[in-house]
């Protein structure tokens, strides 16, 4: 499919537009107050406006892969390799998850850059991705020639019909002079209110075109206003909340990430005594060895954390969306708490489950609004007879796990692995029991230290994602948890990990079976295994040394400590291949469409003392 | 969903940029997110470079609430409005083909004309083309008059609706959902 993108690279259709580009404005003059400044602006073709116009938002570093319709676009890119990096995948979806690990590792917008047709629909999936988990990014997409839209021309997509209902907003420029302010203006879309994916699609003779470079200063939307501040009234009724009631959990998702709040969370719950637990996305808002964290919430949360939510009075939820892998069956989640939500999306209020104080704001200003309402000299509730319940909990359904010296459990190699990081690595991870387990053991201290596909739950995530934490800029090293299954979907960037020399170490988590599925059919489906089991392999060790990355191997337990230690500590791209026990399964774990206090727990727990009904 | 909530009918009037895509984007929020469009007015508005939707839905009150948010969400969306109530007016179009071919089927046509406020917009030998406009329920009824007749065609716009000169009727929910 890659060659022939390069084929159109000269066909007629797109050369006399580029010759003919300057003297035909397609839409009329610029207003008579704009004419001077356009006058004096540098007159630009559409490729190095757009190119430019990256750099004036302050990217430096996109990936892509080029292609036909983006070509001018690339031969720009070529010429400011100094200013703007372009680090090339091997697969459109790889660039989007890379633009989406750079972002949430930085706080940045991350972004990416495609050819049309084939090229886009490879970015749908990061698209849905990144508008699920509200992550920052841009997508620059090349399309064919206006004069060509619309008659089935050779790689042409309606990309932004397709990408419509997975973006946060999307654009066809279709003049030259449109392209600065919509880059302006996507940049804008793409981190402000709750953040997401942004996608813009540029015809080849836009590009191609001339229009003065005239950069706006600001975006002004009379029609997108995101409320950052929470209502005064709310936030006091929340405040109140908080003081008088004494069963109260704090509930944190990716809201708090994405508003850098996690030191205003630690305050209000050091302040008010507050149990907290974090979703899979809000893990690492609240320090996992802290003695007020309950650990994770949902699906496969602690017990604790998921009991703490059915028996309390009052949750205070911030930045989280009671998605339903946290409230199981609806109509009977925490039916007898009163609920605060704090949210900047005000579609995501009393969109599942009613709240009975709802707060429209960003989880850092409202947040700050809290702490400032609570008196200073008011003393921590000693909330006692509630952390004694929560304590007791917590001593009788730890996460466990069966001991077995003959072959490497899941959970005793993340429990290594956390031992030898120490939550000092950035950490990606796939979707499967390997995240589940990952979000169990692995000690996150910091959000943007955990990269996960939590909404979409895309399988394929974790490696580019960690190749985008690699070149974000930081210190730290990347780990990529993933496993035989996930692995195997976006295996291709091995050889960006390796081209770009990223200090990257990848641990494949291997059972021989896309494990979660596999464990639904074991207890759901009466252990009928339908396409499970991955009939053939490849051997991973050789795979990474094919593509230049170091490959090692643990099979037993004795084998373990080692190869981490050995793997870590080799620089460059490495692959751990950690053959695990291959019929484990995740506990606790709610089952689907069970109620949230209905929770399994594995066959090391009490059977006697396996709840069934709350209490 | 477990059991069907009784369900009423709404009425949203959107304003919304003139701009490419963005009816797909109203559109495409309905069917994405399963709720169903009965009826759909578009054109132009008051305001230059600005459309009018008029829409129908139905959905019990919390569906609506969600509706209200997530259009109001939309990026070029400038207002929503709830219309409820007698706080508003809806009219719709019909224009019908009528046989009418005897002259006591003619004269029954000319009494619905004069009854409902209809008018004649062509005719021929053998036929009559005329429109109402009206309420929903006063179509339905001019074309259940007309049928005796031999209607050979009939058309129906989407209602639009305008809130009532000095009503309160009108529910914004940007406002209404911060508290």
């Amino acid at each position: 499919m890659q060659s022939p993108r390069i084929a159109i690279a000269k066909t007629p259709s797109s050369e006399p537009a580029a010759r003919r580009a300057p003297s035909t404005p397609p839409n009329g003059q610029p207003a008579a107050g704009a004419a001077d400044e356009a006058a004096l602006a540098p007159r630009l073709r559409g490729a190095r406006i757009i190119v430019e116009g990256l750099i004036k938002e302050g990217v430096d570093l996109i990936f892509g892969y080029p292609g036909g319709a983006i070509l001018h676009v690339y031969d720009e890119l070529y010429k400011v390799q100094d200013r703007l990096r372009h680090v090339l995948v091997r697969h459109e979806q790889g660039a989007v998850h890379a633009a989406e690990g750079y972002a949430r590792a930085t706080g940045k917008v991350g972004v990416a850059m495609v050819t049309s047709g084939p090229g886009a629909t490879n970015v749908v999936t990061g698209l849905a991705n990144a508008l699920m988990d509200s992550t920052p990014i841009v997508v620059i997409s090349g399309q064919v020639a206006t004069t060509l839209i619309g008659n089935d021309a050779f790689q042409e997509a309606d990309i932004v019909g397709i990408t419509r209902p997975c973006t946060k907003y999307n654009y066809l420029v279709k003049r030259v002079e449109d392209l600065a302010p919509t880059i302006k203006e996507a940049f804008y879309l793409a981190r402000s209110g709750r953040p997401g994916p942004v996608l813009i699609d540029i015809p080849k003779d836009v590009t191609a075109f001339e229009a003065p470079f005239l950069w706006p200063e600001k975006v002004e939307l009379a029609s997108y206003k995101p409320t950052v501040k929470g209502h005064p009234l709310q936030v006091k009724k929340a405040v109140d909340l908080m003081r008088q009631v004494d069963r109260a959990v704090l509930y944190v998702g990716g809201g708090v990430v994405n508003a850098n709040a996690q030191p205003e969370v630690q305050e209000l719950a050091r302040r008010l005594n507050l149990p907290v637990t974090p979703t899979l996305m809000g893990l690492g808002s609240f320090p996992p060895n802290d003695p007020q964290s309950l650990g994770m919430l949902g699906m496969h949360g602690t017990y604790t954390a998921n009991m703490a939510m059915a028996k309390a009075d009052l949750i205070i939820n911030i930045g989280a969306r009671f998605d339903d892998r946290v409230t199981g069956r609806v109509d009977k989640f925490a039916v007898n708490a009163k609920k605060i939500h704090v949210d900047i999306d005000p579609s995501n209020v009393n969109k599942t489950v009613n709240v009975d104080v709802p707060i429209v704001g960003d989880a850092k200003h409202v947040l700050e609004q809290m702490l400032e309402m609570l008196p200073k000299s008011d003393p921590a509730p000693e909330r006692k007879e509630w952390w004694a319940e929560l304590r007791e909990m917590q001593k009788r359904y730890p996460l466990r796990y069966q001991k077995r010296s003959d072959v490497i459990m899941p959970q005793k190699f993340f429990e290594e692995l956390a031992d030898l990081t120490r939550g000092r690595f950035i950490c990606t991870t796939d979707v499967g029991q390997h995240q589940m387990w990952a979000a169990q053991y692995y000690p996150v201290d910091n959000g943007r230290n955990w990269l996960t596909s939590g909404g979409l739950g895309t399988m394929g995530y974790g490696l580019p994602a960690a190749v985008g934490a690699a070149l974000s800029g930081t210190d730290q090293p990347v780990l990529c948890v993933t496993g035989d299954g996930s692995f195997q979907m976006c295996i291709q960037e091995l050889a960006t990990c390796v081209q770009e020399s990223l200090n990257l170490k990848i641990l494949v988590m291997n059972n021989r079976f896309l494990g979660m599925v596999r464990q639904w059919q074991e207890l759901l489906y009466d252990r009928r295994y339908s396409e499970v089991g991955l009939k053939y392999f490849p051997d991973f060790v050789k795979i990474a040394e094919a593509y230049g990355a170091t490959g090692l191997r643990a099979e037993k337990p004795e084998e373990l400590r080692a190869v981490l230690e050995k793997g870590l500590n080799t620089p460059g791209t490495v692959l751990m291949d950690i053959i695990v026990h291959k019929e484990t399964n995740v506990f606790p774990m709610i089952p689907g469409g069970a109620a949230h206090y209905e929770i399994l727990l594995g066959p090391e727990d009490d059977e006697d003392a396996q709840p069934r009904e709350l209490a | 969903m477990s059991s069907i909530p009784p369900s009423t009918r709404h009425v949203l009037s959107i304003l919304v940029e003139d701009r490419y895509g963005e009816l797909a984007r109203i559109v495409g929020l309905f069917s994405g997110r399963g709720y169903n469009i009965d009826s759909l007015a578009v054109n132009q508005s008051l305001e230059p470079g600005m459309s009018r939707v008029v829409l129908t839905t139905r959905g019990d009150p919390s569906v609506v609430e969600q509706i209200l948010k997530q259009v109001n969400k939309l990026v070029r969306v400038h207002k929503v409005r709830h219309l409820v109530g007698d706080g508003h007016l809806e009219r719709e179009l019909c224009v019908a083909t009528v046989r009418a071919a005897s002259p006591r089927a003619r004269e029954e046509l000319e009494r619905v004309i004069k009854l409902t406020g209809a008018r004649v917009l062509a005719f021929s030998a053998s036929a009559f083309t005329v429109e109402v406009t009206g309420t929903s329920s006063d179509v339905e009824q001019f074309i259940e008059l007309l049928r005796p007749l031999g209607v050979r065609d009939m058309v129906r716009s989407a209602p639009v609706a305008l809130s009532r000169a000095g009503s309160e009727g009108e529910v914004q929910p940007a406002e209404s959902a911060a508290q």
